[in-house]
């Protein structure tokens, strides 16, 4: 049995990075269809095209709309895979799912929302609140997924 | 748009289910002919692929996407979409090279290796045949002489058609392609190619084609926004299954 988990512990380490990214991945697809279902469809707070959307916005929003879909799917078969390698390392694969919503939620505060002014978390009320809420949760999200990362770094090494 | 119909005296929509019922019998015909066995999804797949196709071409979805831009979207997906990817599910060369005599085959397999099945079965032209084609129908003046000129509605349903099937054969054909593409370089386009989709849905929203009453244009162009989105979540869960069988690693890990 012992070397059966030392056989796991090398795999792990041979896809430390396949890990990492599978679970970033599905974390962009996580807040794609968190954000469709909860402000697009019950809040309401989102809408399907906004008058004030540019062009660019039109854009960022096509090519992340795609990616999500392709990053929720992809990153599932490739969990898959991880896993039939004997592979999949689990603290490794959650950070990455941190970090996957927290840089998409930052892309999305930061840049879709001030910078290309694609839409608004939320209409007819004071922005600021909702904006500061938005991008120190992703903060937050990111701060977590790092932890878990060098914690998981951490374990894999003692 | 009635007078497109009558002024002829002969209705040459009719002709549109044709070469789907063709195509149907030509496989049901090779299937018995064929002494292997052959799954029995892929025939289905034939089958509701040529339901998915002629419902778009005659019948009351054709009929109403004459004067109804939200019908005419429903016709869109059905032909330039659905159809494409059930007909790419039923592998139809691979049954028609195990069944056909040799010499044919043979010649089959040499057209489909030929230059210009190889041009048109890059992803990347497909790609802009596919949603190129959209953008060029929506944005230019074509979608109104469409709906006006029956010649002009003939070809664009074909291209429709034809460049769905290419853009879907490209990505994740079951048949033999001349030149598969990596799965990563295949990924890349087909993201793009999406995301043109999505974009072009979008703009439709705000600004139709001319004549198209925004109530419509705002149905409509959502139906293509989410139905495509369906229907791409099958083709990415299909090439990344290729790709996950592609990968099966040879080594023991445990």
């Amino acid at each position: 049995m012992a070397s059966t988990t030392r056989r796991v512990e090398v795999n792990r380490a041979d896809h430390a990075k396949r890990n990492l990214w599978s679970g970033f991945l599905f974390g962009v697809g996580l807040v794609a269809f968190f954000d469709e279902v909860v402000f697009h469809q019950l809040l309401h707070w989102h809408h399907f095209y906004d008058k004030s959307t540019t062009d660019a916005g039109l854009v960022s929003d096509g090519l992340f709309h795609a990616f999500s879909w392709f990053a929720t799917v992809g990153s599932l078969f490739m969990l898959a895979d991880l896993r039939r390698r004997l592979a999949w390392w689990k603290e490794r694969w959650i950070a990455g799912v941190f970090l996957g919503v927290g840089v998409f939620q930052l892309y999305d505060g930061i840049v879709q929302h001030k910078l290309l002014e694609l839409h608004q978390i939320r209409y007819g009320v004071e922005i600021l609140p909702y904006d500061l809420a938005w991008n120190i949760s992703a903060f937050l999200l990111i701060i977590i997924g790092i932890v878990l990362l060098r914690r998981s770094g951490v374990a894999h090494a003692s | 748009m009635s007078h497109m119909h009558h002024e002829h005296g002969f209705d040459w929509m009719l002709l549109l289910p044709l070469p789907f019922i063709g195509g149907l019998m030509l496989y049901v015909g090779l299937l018995l002919a064929t002494k292997r066995p052959w799954p029995l999804h892929r025939t289905l797949f034939a089958v509701l692929g040529t339901l998915s196709a002629v419902s778009a071409v005659t019948g009351p979805i054709a009929e109403l996407a004459h004067t109804n831009f939200v019908y005419h979207m429903l016709g869109h997906l059905l032909l330039g979409m659905l159809a494409p990817l059930l007909f790419v599910l039923a592998a139809p060369m691979t049954l028609c090279l195990r069944t056909m005599p040799v010499r044919w085959a043979r010649r089959l397999s040499a057209v489909l290796r030929s230059g210009p099945s190889r041009l048109v079965t890059n992803p990347v032209v497909a790609s802009l045949l596919n949603v190129g084609g959209l953008w060029v129908l929506y944005k230019t003046g074509l979608y109104h002489l469409m709906q006006t000129n029956m010649l002009i509605h003939l070809l664009v349903h074909l291209h429709l058609f034809l460049a769905g099937y290419v853009f879907t054969l490209s990505m994740i054909s079951l048949d033999p392609v001349a030149h598969r593409t990596s799965y990563r370089f295949r990924a890349v386009v087909f993201l793009l190619a999406f995301a043109a989709h999505s974009i072009l849905a979008k703009h439709l929203y705000a600004s139709p084609p001319a004549g198209v009453p925004l109530e419509q244009a705002r149905s409509g162009s959502q139906l293509m926004y989410y139905g495509g989105d369906l229907i791409e979540l099958v083709i990415i869960a299909v090439l990344c299954l290729q790709w996950y069988r592609a990968a099966r690693p040879r080594t023991s890990y445990n």
